[in-house]
């Protein structure tokens, strides 16, 4: 999937990867899309319930190996 | 977003993995939008602790406990296998093997992230801990009782007793 930025979060663990992307989604303009690498499994549920809290668009999970690439589209400021 | 959704929990224990699981949960919230509230109260008073100094205390049993309980981020221990400090520092290896950060790192990022750290000024009057700011480290922002806690969390759709 193309995305306009990526923020790597190999080896941390929950929460690091959600409170990283909260950060790095504020520099975005909206529109764009956000792909987060990690290795935590948990992320493939947080980041859906993120962005259902936050109202910011999941757009879906590539899985390779061990990586796990996980693209949020921001939705609004 | 409409108005922010509260979370707001209160915090009894000073077990170093109670007071992790605490600040996990507060960085996580503030990340989804949330607004954090973190009440501490009785033994939970010691994760806010200042670090470095005495503890100004009043009155001959409250001076007793404090000498015995100083508190302190630094001095938090785990509930289960601490075996003398033994398994606290082995934890704090593992946590920072699998860059976990630390319960400092946890508390000073959840400042950042604009959580309101509250320390309970009826248990420091009964633990005789001086209800001042100066008590506890720089973190936190708010000191109140039962009232305040109870305010906070009618509004809150999250409420945990940690």
């Amino acid at each position: 999937m193309k995305s306009d930025y990526s923020l790597d979060c190999m080896g941390l663990y929950c929460p690091m990867p959600i409170v990283k992307t909260a950060e790095k989604v504020k520099d975005l303009e909206v529109g764009e899309v956000l792909e987060i690498v990690a290795d935590d499994k948990g992320i493939k549920q947080d980041m859906p319930a993120w962005c259902k809290a936050t109202g910011h668009q999941f757009l879906g999970i590539e899985e390779a190996d061990k990586e796990i690439k996980v693209y949020v589209k921001k939705t609004h400021k | 977003m409409a108005e922010k959704e509260k979370l707001t929990m209160a915090i009894l224990s000073g077990d170093l993995e109670r007071a992790l699981a605490a600040f996990m949960l507060a960085t996580t919230g503030a990340s989804m939008g949330m607004q954090v509230n973190m009440f501490f109260t009785f033994w939970g008073l010691d994760i806010i602790k200042k670090n470095q100094g005495g503890i100004k205390s009043s009155g001959l049993m409250q001076k007793m406990l404090n000498m015995m309980n100083r508190g302190g981020s630094k001095r938090l221990k785990l509930s289960r296998f601490n075996m003398f400090g033994l398994g606290t520092w082995m934890m704090k290896k593992l946590m920072k093997k699998t860059n976990m950060p630390s319960i400092d790192e946890f508390i000073a990022l959840a400042n950042q992230m604009g959580v309101n750290i509250i320390a309970c000024t009826t248990t420091c009057g009964v633990m005789g801990i001086a209800p001042e700011l100066e008590t506890f480290r720089s973190e936190v922002t708010t000191l109140a009782g039962a009232a305040y806690f109870l305010g906070e969390a009618s509004e809150s759709k999250v409420v945990l007793f940690i």
